[in-house]
């Protein structure tokens, strides 16, 4: 199934990412195509060390890429620079990280606000689209609660809500249920495609659980720094079960 | 991006406290030890400042502070009073000498011989007897707390007896004084009575304390005087009486160890208030430095992420200083009644050069922990 550039949330092309350490260049992506389309759950999955991280991080404008073109939202998030790639990045992508970074200072309800308040948002209007959020996510009782009474599920909870209140239209999950057990990875996925996956909205998961597997609408499968396979029927996917094993 | 600056500092409250710790500590320390320095200093100088009744001070020029003057003989008063521009021109004696107490102790006293018509130099401020009394027989006013120190927990009593130099000397008036450096007892009494109770040297006269006509720039009378004793026997010095309390004090912190005593201590201050504030900070950015990274991701830029690190360096800052300049004010308040530190206290020159030197802490505290996040690669929340 191919997509049309302007169906896609992302799109790279010929993308090289090298680490340089001193007089050495260690090259992480070497050459990677994918696109990441609308309305759809996508998998980025592959084995420890395959280049996962530094595509999302690529895509997500987090690092810069060595060669070839990074689109995100229509815009080469790879050319942009400095203030405007960080507001880019604070209005239109949503982040939801393995360790959920919750800051513990902050009630739930505040945490969720952040990124509202990031972009400029009053403090109250803020509170109350992370209100609204948290009574989405299930987490309504627990909105002033700080995340150390929360448990790990609970807690992804909270970070998905703060993933979303600003309205992103492009998510990104690092690991979102490698710390949860198989029933609170299997309901945080279920959150995620009914409050993130939308008719203009992607939503991309790094992840090594195979459990979740059956949860998403597509998979990229990456290997030694290249995308070996994008498989786009969920029938295809069971073959892949023991990558995230390795 | 304010209010999750100072919600992320205050909600760590043992880090938060740790940091305040190190700015009181700070502020406390170097409030209390420069004011006691200033105030010490100022006591070297207190006999010169509580004059108001004198513009200038004239002496002989070899003279470096106040207690090391030689004495003058009167045909140098009789010079400085011919000066044009000079009103009034009177003798001061200035000099330390032995008391014998009724029930037998001794005490070294301040003794100060004011002119007899006019008691030009007298306190002001009386606590029982008056300024009047002065002109009886024996008569001796002293300050409060040099009464205390002739005579220790006793009540304040006048017509009190004692000796000096085998003459009598009696409790006329008990007055306000400031404390002298020494904290001797100063002691009043007119010229023609201290010559009594002095050895008897050929001249007793230390000091002249002249008035201008109103109007007269000062600087320009004391040249005025000092080109008048160019053609006498001996060289004057005409200092008015800001510029000899200032020689005074300048005296004490060149010739002994009080400024490098006090300096180290007030530098110790700094130093470990930056150490506590600066580590403390430190270990707040390093344990939240994932947070950090987070915020980076969703969109804080590095300026706003040094904005909200100053931020809480200032918070933290402005409230340890509230704190430690409050219990400097405390111990100030508390110790106000004993003699020893009588008068001491802070000033507003000193509220603001600690309000910055604090600032400067906070600002070198958090800079150590800004370069942390600004190298902070965002990406490093998905490793």
């Amino acid at each position: 199934m191919s997509h049309r550039t302007v169906d896609l949330a992302a799109r790279c092309r010929g993308l090289v990412k090298d680490f340089v350490s001193g007089a050495t260049a260690q090259r992480v992506l070497d050459g990677v195509d994918c696109d990441i389309p609308f309305s759809a759950m996508t998998l980025l999955v592959g084995p420890s060390g395959c280049g996962k991280t530094t595509l999302v991080s690529l895509l997500a404008g987090l690092l810069d890429p060595t060669a070839g073109e990074v689109m995100v939202l229509g815009t080469d998030i790879g050319k942009l620079r400095g203030k405007s790639k960080v507001v880019f990045r604070g209005r239109n992508i949503g982040f939801v990280f393995q360790q959920y970074n919750l800051l513990p200072a902050l009630t739930a309800r505040e945490n969720a606000a952040v990124p509202m308040i990031i972009n400029g948002a009053p403090r109250r209007r803020a509170l109350e689209k992370a209100t609204e959020l948290l009574n989405q996510v299930g987490l309504g009782t627990k909105a002033d609660a700080l995340p150390k009474n929360l448990s790990g599920g609970q807690q992804q909870r909270v970070a998905i809500a703060r993933a979303l209140v600003h309205d992103p239209r492009l998510l990104m999950c690092d690991e979102p249920t490698a710390a949860l057990d198989a029933a609170s990875g299997r309901t945080v996925m279920d959150l995620l495609r009914a409050v993130a996956v939308g008719p203009d909205r992607a939503v991309l998961i790094v992840t090594h659980d195979s459990r979740i597997y059956d949860r998403g609408d597509r998979m990229i499968v990456m290997a030694d720094g290249k995308v070996t396979s994008t498989l786009e029927e969920k029938s295809m996917f069971a073959g892949h079960e023991q990558i995230g094993a390795t | 991006m304010a209010w999750l600056a100072i919600k992320m500092l205050v909600g760590d409250p043992v880090k938060y406290l740790g940091i305040l710790f190190g700015v009181t500590f700070a502020t406390l320390l170097m409030s209390q030890q420069i004011a006691i320095f200033v105030s010490l200093l100022k006591r070297t100088a207190s006999q010169i400042l509580d004059i108001n009744d004198a513009d200038i001070w004239v002496m002989d020029k070899v003279t470096r502070f106040i207690d090391e003057a030689p004495a003058l003989p009167d045909q140098d008063l009789y010079r400085v009073r011919s000066v044009p521009g000079v009103v009034s021109a009177v003798r001061l004696v200035y000099s330390q000498l032995g008391a014998r107490l009724p029930h037998g102790g001794y005490r070294t006293v301040i003794l100060m011989g004011l002119d007899d018509p006019s008691l030009s130099g007298a306190p002001t401020r009386f606590i029982a007897g008056s300024l009047q009394r002065l002109r009886e027989p024996d008569a001796v006013v002293v300050d409060k707390a040099g009464y205390t120190y002739l005579f220790p927990n006793e009540p304040l009593e006048l017509d009190r007896v004692f000796e000096m130099n085998e003459r009598r000397a009696r409790i006329v008036g008990i007055c306000e004084a400031s404390q002298p450096f020494t904290t001797l007892p100063v002691l009043f009494s007119r010229y023609s009575q201290a010559t009594q109770y002095l050895p008897p040297n050929r001249n007793l006269m230390n000091y002249i304390l002249v008035r201008g006509t109103p109007g007269t720039d000062q600087q320009v009378l004391c040249d005025a005087i000092e080109a008048m004793a160019q053609t006498g026997p001996r060289p004057l010095a005409a200092l008015t009486r800001e510029q000899f309390a200032m020689k005074t004090v300048n005296y004490y912190m060149e010739s002994t160890g009080i400024p490098v005593n006090f300096g180290i201590t007030i530098t110790l201050g700094f130093i470990v208030g930056l150490a506590i504030t600066g580590q403390t900070f430190y270990l707040f950015v390093t344990e939240n430095i994932r947070q950090f990274g987070a915020l980076k991701a969703m969109g804080v830029d590095n300026t706003r992420l040094v904005g909200m690190i100053l931020l809480q360096g200032f918070v933290a800052g402005s409230t340890g200083y509230g704190l430690g300049i409050g219990l400097a004010a405390c111990f100030f308040e508390g110790t106000a009644h004993v003699p020893a530190l009588e008068g001491f206290g802070m000033f507003p020159g000193l509220l603001v050069g600690i309000a910055l030197t604090v600032m400067a802490i906070v600002t070198l505290a958090s800079l150590l922990s800004i370069r942390k996040v600004l190298v902070l690669e965002p990406a490093m929340v998905f490793r």
